[in-house]
This record gives C-alpha cells, structure tokens and sequence, in this order.
C-alpha cells in the first residue's frame, strides 16, 4: 500500500528524515513511533503531499507522490496532528465539505456523513458550530471528516493525544473496527498502550532514522535484555550488590523494598533469587518474571539511538 | 479508460474541487471583519472622500464608485483567505486532499469574483435608480464588471501567497499595493487630466483598464483603445493566477 524508498528531508541544515525504506501492507495497522522531532510527522507530511521530500521517493497504492500526487492522495484519509476543524462551519458542514473535497457523491455523503455522526455520537450536535465543541469532541469530528471519503488508506497522527479516555477508546475501536473491514492504518502515537494493542507491525524512528521495523512481538524479543524479574521483600531486604552478583543480571533497580533485575535469562534469575533468600533467611514477598514492554522497547531502542 | 477520458475527468474532478473551494470560503469568509472593512467599507468611505463637498455629475461618479467597489471587494477575499486557514490550522488537510493547488487558487479567484460582482452591483444598480445615469454600451459595462472581477480576485489570491501566519500582515500588504494602483487609475481624477508621471504609472494598475471600461460603458469616452481593456485584463488575470500558483507551490513544497 505504501513503499518509501530512501525518503529524506533536509530543514536548512536539518535532516529531519534521513533515507528512511519501509512498507506497508495492504490491511495492516502500522504503527511510527518516535520522540518528539524524530521525524514521525515530517515523514506524514511528505506522504500526504504537504511538502516535498528533498530526495527519495514514495508511492501509494501503486502512484508516486511526487508525479501522480492526485492520484496518490485520492484514497487517503488524514488526521493531521496539529489540524482544527472549521470553526465557524457547523459538525454537520465541516463533514460535509470534506466529503466534498474527497470527491464523495452528494447521497453517498450524506449517507456516509450520517452514519460516521451515529457512530461518534455527534448527532446531537450536528447543528453546532466546531468552536462550540470541546477538544474531544473536534478530535471525533476529525476523524469523521478522514473517513467520510471512505478511504482505503488512513493517516493518523497523535489521533488520542490528550483526549478524554471516552473519546480516545471510542476512537481506537472505530480503528480496529475499520481496520478488520480492511481499512489500511498509519499511526503515528506517543501512546505505546495504543501501538500495542492496535498495531500490527511498528517502526521506531529516532534522529530521522528507522531504528527498527518488526511486529510488537519481534520487537520485543529484540529488547530481551529488558526482560526482568521484580522481587519484592518481606523484612530485611538483600543488598543490591548481593543481587548484581547473580549471574546472567544486567542491571538492579531498587524502589524500597521492591528490586527489578534485568537479565536475558529471567526465569534463572528468578530461581537463584529464591535460592538466596532460602540460604541467607530472606523472606520473599512478591515474586515475577516480567516480559519488556513495547514502551520498553522502544525506550531501549531511542535510547541506544538505534543501535540494539 | 483512455487518456483522454482519464484527463476529462481529473479535470471536471478538479473544478467540482475549485467549486467547492470556493462556496468554503463564501461561507467562512465572505462575512469575516476584514472583508468587510478593507472590501465594503473602504469603497464607501472612498467615495465619501472623493464626492462629498464636490459638485461632479452622475455619470461621472457612478463608474468610477462602481469600479472602485468591485476593486475592493474583489480583491479583499483572497489575501484572507490562505493566511487565514494557516492560522486556524485547516491549511494543511485542505492541501492534502485530492484537489491540486491550481484548484485551490481558482476557487479562491472563483469565489473573491462572486463577491466583487455581487458588491459592485449595489453602486450600480443604485446609480441606475436614483441618477440620470443609463447604460451606453452593456457590453463594456459587463465586460469591465467581469473581467475586473476576475483580475482583481486573482490580484488578491496573489497577494495570500507569501507564507506568513497571521492574516493582519497580508491585509496590511495588499493595502499597500491595492491603494497606490488605485491612485494612478484614473478614478479620482481622469488619466487624461492626471500628470504625466501619474499617466506613464496608469497601464500599470489593472484598474485603469477596467474603470475604462466601466466609463466607455456608462457612455463616456475612453482613454485606452477599447480592444485593449480586455486584454489587459484577461492578461492581468492569467498573470496573478499563474503567480499565485506558482507561489503556493513553491510554498507548499518548503513546508511554509
């Protein structure tokens, strides 16, 4: 559906996204993930037509964004991050307009435009201006005017960030929803909760570059030195030294009496934690072997700057 | 589909797409405070300035309001427009929709020329019904109302192109080149009686051709051959497009 080839962007001096390659499926949920200025939304823009990429190239469903533009946009829907909704058009109109734009037929725009109004609950305020709406509810008209074109491809940029937890479900169910009826995502999300439970594959992108594309589940097994094993202590807790010393441990956290320890090996380290408190008289709590999380990963990734 | 089909229908996709530019910004911006002050009020007060305390006759009057109003008017929509949804943060989806640049400037020129003519009607139609003022040659008349319009409203998309954020910078630049053009028309004072630097600036300023128009209309005699009015204006036109185009593309394309 999508393919990027060696896409970049220079600002002055800045390369905001530096020869980045992915693609993306036909019915997948794909997830970009990344610090604030990786180039997540420099890489959206350049995909929806925004601006111009300074090399590379990309295409979507087969045309090229650069020489058959028209034709690459005519099935996208978009949830620009820093968009607003017409504020002195009506819910009804802004759905309407856009469907317009999209080139939707006037009964198929209604029909859709009615249907996408039942389904964000924005019925009842069909006849109200987008100022009057609150900041969930303009996020809900957002979207309703990204898929009133009934698009095959759907750009969605921060789509929950700083929502009301209501309108942020709402949203994502109405994603994976589409999604199973075939609808093709690009996310972008700060949210690693979202990515988890929506994407299908992910990329981090870190200074502009592709630091890993995977499942979550491969990703995750790349971060396996962020698998862990949390302890907690009844009493007398070891000292930190005395759980460093365990083989196969990474890395001891310590917060009061709970310990993580980080280790490739975590069912082991959980074994020999049992084994010391046996011997040394140490009475454990609370006890687990943790798997990283997509946050983990993805902190592990940005952090090592893309190099696991 | 062949080519040919493929290329009519992107066409009559990218004109509903102008259409539809155009009646967005009927009803975002046509009421807007700053359309309203720089196109309906700054006509009215102008005339104010130009006729109060001055014995001028009708036929003399009428034209020339007429022309200035559809001056303002039709230039006032644009240079809001775009400046006005990259503030409000609307620019970008509109760009990323299906509908080329070239689209979005025509429904721009499209809908600042509706609101020119449907203004510049007011003066017109007024002068008709209370002075002794008859029209001579309607096609001049038309042909000056229209292609006035269609310059002017391509003059004001024109001058939205610079990528600012903030409409108040671009209201303060088209003050500054609609009014000095308006000064070397040959509204206040024939470009006849006007002096000779004022004359030589005079084919610079689309108005000159158009207020010649508006006059050759109402009967009066004209300063420029009439062949040459409607050139100029059709080429006024063809030229502002084409520049604001140009201009929002090579925006676009920086990311401004």
């Amino acid at each position: 559906m999508i393919r990027v080839r060696g896409l970049t962007r220079h600002y002055g001096e800045l390369v905001a996204v530096d020869h980045i390659d992915f693609e993306v499926h036909r019915g997948e949920i794909f997830g970009f993930l990344g610090p604030n200025g990786a180039g997540k939304t420099t890489t959206i823009r350049m995909l929806t037509g925004v601006i111009d990429p300074t090399e590379g190239s990309a295409s979507i469903d087969g045309h090229d964004i650069r020489t058959k533009a028209i034709a690459a946009r005519r099935h996208l829907g978009i949830l620009p991050e820093d968009a607003n909704v017409y504020v002195d058009l009506t819910v009804w109109q802004n759905v309407m307009l856009m469907g317009e734009l999209l080139g939707a037929g006037r009964r198929e725009r209604r029909l859709r435009g009615e249907e996408l109004l039942e389904t964000f609950g924005l019925q009842d305020r069909r006849a109200q201006k987008g100022r009057a709406l609150s900041k969930g509810l303009r996020q809900r008209l957002m979207v309703c005017m990204a898929l009133i074109g009934d698009p095959d491809l759907l750009f969605l940029d921060e789509p929950t960030s700083g929502l009301d937890v209501a309108s942020a479900r709402l949203i994502r169910q109405i994603v994976a929803e589409r999604n199973r009826r075939g609808l093709t995502v690009f996310l972008t999300t700060h949210n690693m909760g979202e990515a988890e439970e929506l994407c299908d594959r992910v990329a981090i992108i870190d200074h502009g570059k592709i630091a890993a594309i995977d499942t979550t589940e491969g990703l995750m097994r790349v971060a396996r030195s962020r698998q862990s094993v949390d302890v907690e202590f009844a009493g007398e807790s070891p000292p930190a030294a005395e759980l460093e010393a365990i083989p196969d441990v990474t890395a001891v956290k310590r917060d009061a009496s709970r310990y993580v320890l980080y280790s490739e090996q975590p069912g082991q380290v959980a074994q020999q934690i049992a084994t010391l408190a046996t011997e040394r008289g140490y009475d454990i709590a609370a006890i687990s072997t943790r798997k990283p999380s997509l946050e983990d990963v993805y902190l592990f990734l940005t952090e090592s700057n893309g190099s696991p | 589909m062949s080519t040919a089909e493929s290329g009519s229908a992107l066409l009559s996709q990218q004109a509903r797409g102008a259409v539809t530019v155009a009646k967005k910004n009927a009803l975002i911006y046509y009421f807007k405070p700053p359309v309203l002050i720089f196109g309906v009020l700054f006509p009215v007060f102008f005339f104010l300035a130009f006729s109060l305390g001055r014995s001028m006759p009708a036929d003399r009057i009428v034209p020339a309001m007429v022309a200035m109003a559809l001056w303002f008017t039709a230039s006032a929509v644009g240079p809001l427009v775009t400046p006005w949804e990259r503030t409000s943060r609307t620019y970008e989806r509109l760009i990323s929709t299906p509908i080329a640049i070239q689209a979005i400037v025509a429904g721009d020129v499209l809908s600042g020329f509706a609101f020119g003519i449907s203004f510049s009607l007011v003066p017109l139609l007024l002068g008709l019904a209370f002075t002794d003022t008859a029209v001579a040659s309607a096609t001049s008349l038309v042909c000056g109302i229209v292609l006035g319009a269609l310059a002017f409203s391509s003059l004001g998309v024109l001058l939205a192109a610079p990528p600012v954020h903030g409409p108040s910078y671009i209201m303060m630049l088209s003050n500054l080149v609609r009014l000095p053009l308006l000064f070397v028309s040959g509204i206040f004072v024939p470009i006849a009686e006007m002096p000779a630097w004022a004359r030589w600036l005079a084919p610079i300023s689309p108005l000159s051709y158009c207020a010649d128009c508006i006059r050759r209309g109402f009967g009066e005699t004209g300063y420029f051959p009439f062949w040459l009015n409607p050139l100029m204006l059709v080429l006024f036109s063809a030229l502002f497009s084409w520049a604001a185009c140009r201009f929002h593309i090579r925006s676009r394309a920086h990311g401004l």
